[in-house]
């Protein structure tokens, strides 16, 4: 007995620089994991990148026929502007109805729906984004046809409308959070003045909260703008400008998954696609590196 | 009962001013606004939500039918037209449970350091940066990702392992998230109390911390495993194929190198690119996939509520 104990007296002394390495090196695996990511996917786009690819057409020109034998063009302006009108669609609804169910939960109901909604929503959140593609590719589409008596229902409209749905829960939570972060006391002394709820909400929470209430708005824009399944399978695949929200588009990340498949690897139209996959990096780079900063103003405030 | 003699006082009814003295012009429509602001939020919060659970309980009605126990134990045949679900199943869950052994270690580990050893610093700042950001890398560039480092770099080719561990990667901020949050919410009081007695670092976190903190960890590796069951572009080209046989009833089928099927990759293909399938099918795969991935998001709820109740401090 005395022998055992002795011996994991000596693991310890071995066991405990060990076991705090191993805990270092997994504390900074995601720093170690982002840097990865960047440089794998940068990698495979190099080749084309330093080789051929002219930077200023690849931003400025919507002509993109990877594919094409006589005339290959790589512009991809139209793409980022079908991800760009697809996110504004959607935070054109997703935002007041966030905002808006943000403050019900908060500062309108009670404790106990209050902890039913909190459930549904986080419940909300966990649908794959998959099945919110199988469900615009099947209800929303025929819903679309209908209502609007257009001929196709995957449009620029359907992915904003799923894409919507699919933010709205992440804007609802963190901005719940926002608003709970402002102090009581601040409610107390707005009702003891005799403000009604909504006065204490419109005066007092919104511009007290409104750091937090932007870093939930851009959580949700760079969840619509990587969101790639969804908006694959609901916004048609006309790779064009668009012009109305009944129009096909193409965005960024779909056309990394539907086309990454058919690229031949290594080929001109394959890095082409790793590049624009570094584009999309750098663009949820920033929105988070703002995100981050928005954030951290409100703590240095608090 | 006989009839009260000493009824009991009513409690003072608390009426709003605008009651107790005549309303004037201004205080209605204060109320008024009052009122409306409310029914404005509240038909919001209605909107977000109904529709939703709606479509959910659609989806339900229309796989009802397929839905039986041969369903799941048959294989995808005639050209997807046909049979079940089983090998596409079996996927998921191989790729789910090797990404959780992956990840739930080095997420467990990542939170233990930066909220155990880390101090306020720059650099635990810029973890923290690379840990939001690696929430926030789209999942499209993630499957770049893998096959650039696992698929070539590593020459796994399309696998398990190399869609596993690209999974791994992309889920990791959701462990390191809430095994932070668990680990900040045991009292700094128990661990001073363990280095009282002479207990080192690491044995304060093995002795105290962690089994203090074990039902937040649980509930980070739940939300973990509906997350990587439900992805589907990381591993589109990364290991998940259109179509492979493999043999009904045999939970050993897959091996790590080989190609697989997989749940969310083949509701893709079912409603994108086989013409000709009964509704029925595309609506069963949906619903189980559906199905269990919020079922495994109620388990963490319900986990959630239970231990709570039950917090001693």
């Amino acid at each position: 007995m005395r022998t055992i104990v002795n011996i994991f007296h000596q693991l310890g002394r071995w066991g405990e620089p060990v076991i705090e390495g191993i805990i270092r090196l997994c504390g900074i695996s995601a720093i170690i994991f982002v840097f990865g990511i960047f440089f794998f996917v940068f990698r495979e786009g190099m080749g084309f990148f330093f080789g051929g690819l002219d930077i200023v057409e690849f931003l400025t020109s919507p002509e993109w026929y990877p594919t094409s034998v006589s005339n290959k063009r790589y512009g991809v302006l139209a793409l980022i502007a079908g991800t760009f009108s697809v996110t504004v669609l959607a935070m054109f609804l997703a935002v007041p109805f966030g905002l808006g169910a943000a403050i019900f939960v908060s500062e309108f109901c009670g404790p106990k729906l209050k902890e039913t909604l909190k459930i549904v929503i986080e419940l909300l959140a966990a649908i794959p984004s998959v099945v919110w593609g199988f469900i615009g590719l099947t209800v929303m589409n025929a819903l679309i046809i209908d209502l609007f008596n257009v001929p196709i229902g995957l449009t620029m409209l359907n992915g904003g409308i799923i894409l919507a749905l699919m933010s709205v829960p992440i804007i609802v939570s963190i901005g719940e959070d926002a608003l709970k972060a402002v102090p009581d006391s601040y409610r107390e002394a707005a009702e003891a003045l005799g403000a009604t709820r909504w006065q204490v909400v419109y005066r007092v929470l919104l511009p007290t909260a409104k750091n937090g209430l932007l870093a939930a708005v851009l959580l949700g824009v760079g969840r619509a703008v990587g969101e790639t399944m969804a908006v694959l399978m609901t916004t048609g695949h006309a790779v064009k400008m668009p012009t109305s929200p009944f129009d096909s588009v193409r965005t960024l990340t779909a056309t990394i998954a539907a086309e990454l498949g058919e690229a031949a690897v290594g080929s001109d139209h394959y890095r082409v696609l790793f590049i624009i996959g570094v584009l999309l990096f750098s663009i949820t780079f920033i929105v988070n590196f703002v995100t981050d900063l928005v954030i951290k103003g409100i703590r240095e405030k608090a | 009962m006989a009839t009260d003699i000493n009824p009991a006082p009513t409690s003072p009814k608390i009426v709003s001013p605008e009651l107790m003295f005549t309303a004037t012009k201004h205080s209605r429509k204060r109320q008024l606004t009052e009122n409306v602001a409310r029914g404005v939020f509240f038909a919001m919060t209605l909107l977000m939500i109904l529709p939703l659970i709606l479509i959910v309980v659609y989806l339900f009605v229309k796989a009802a039918p397929i839905l039986s126990l041969e369903f799941f134990f048959s294989n995808p045949a005639k050209g997807m037209r046909a049979g079940g679900i089983w090998a596409p199943l079996l996927g998921t869950i191989y790729i789910v449970i090797i990404s959780l052994l992956v990840s739930a270690p080095i997420g467990v580990l990542a939170a233990v350091y930066l909220n155990e050893y880390a101090r306020e610093s720059w650099f635990t700042r810029i973890i923290n940066l690379a840990v939001v950001n690696l929430a926030g890398v789209p999942s499209i560039v993630h499957a770049l990702f893998g096959v650039g480092a696992f698929v070539y770099f590593a020459r796994m080719g399309r696998s398990v392992l190399a869609a596993s561990l690209t999974l791994a990667i992309m889920t990791l901020p959701v462990i390191i998230a809430s095994t932070k949050e668990a680990l900040g919410a045991v009292p700094m009081a128990f661990r001073e109390a363990c280095w009282n007695t002479g207990a080192t670092r690491w044995q304060t976190i093995r002795g105290i911390v962690l089994p203090n903190s074990i039902s937040g960890i649980l509930t980070g590796v739940i939300l973990q495993v509906s997350r990587a069951a439900g992805e589907t572009a990381p591993i589109m080209f990364t290991g998940a194929v259109f179509f492979k046989a493999i043999s009904e009833g045999d939970v050993f089928a897959y091996g790590l190198l080989d190609r697989f099927m997989a749940l969310s990759m083949h509701l893709y293909q079912l409603s994108t690119q086989v013409p000709g399938v009964p509704e029925a099918l595309e609506y069963g795969t949906a619903v189980v996939l559906l199905g269990a991935v919020l079922m495994v998001n109620a388990l963490a709820i319900v986990l959630r509520v239970y231990l709570r109740s039950r917090q001693r401090w």
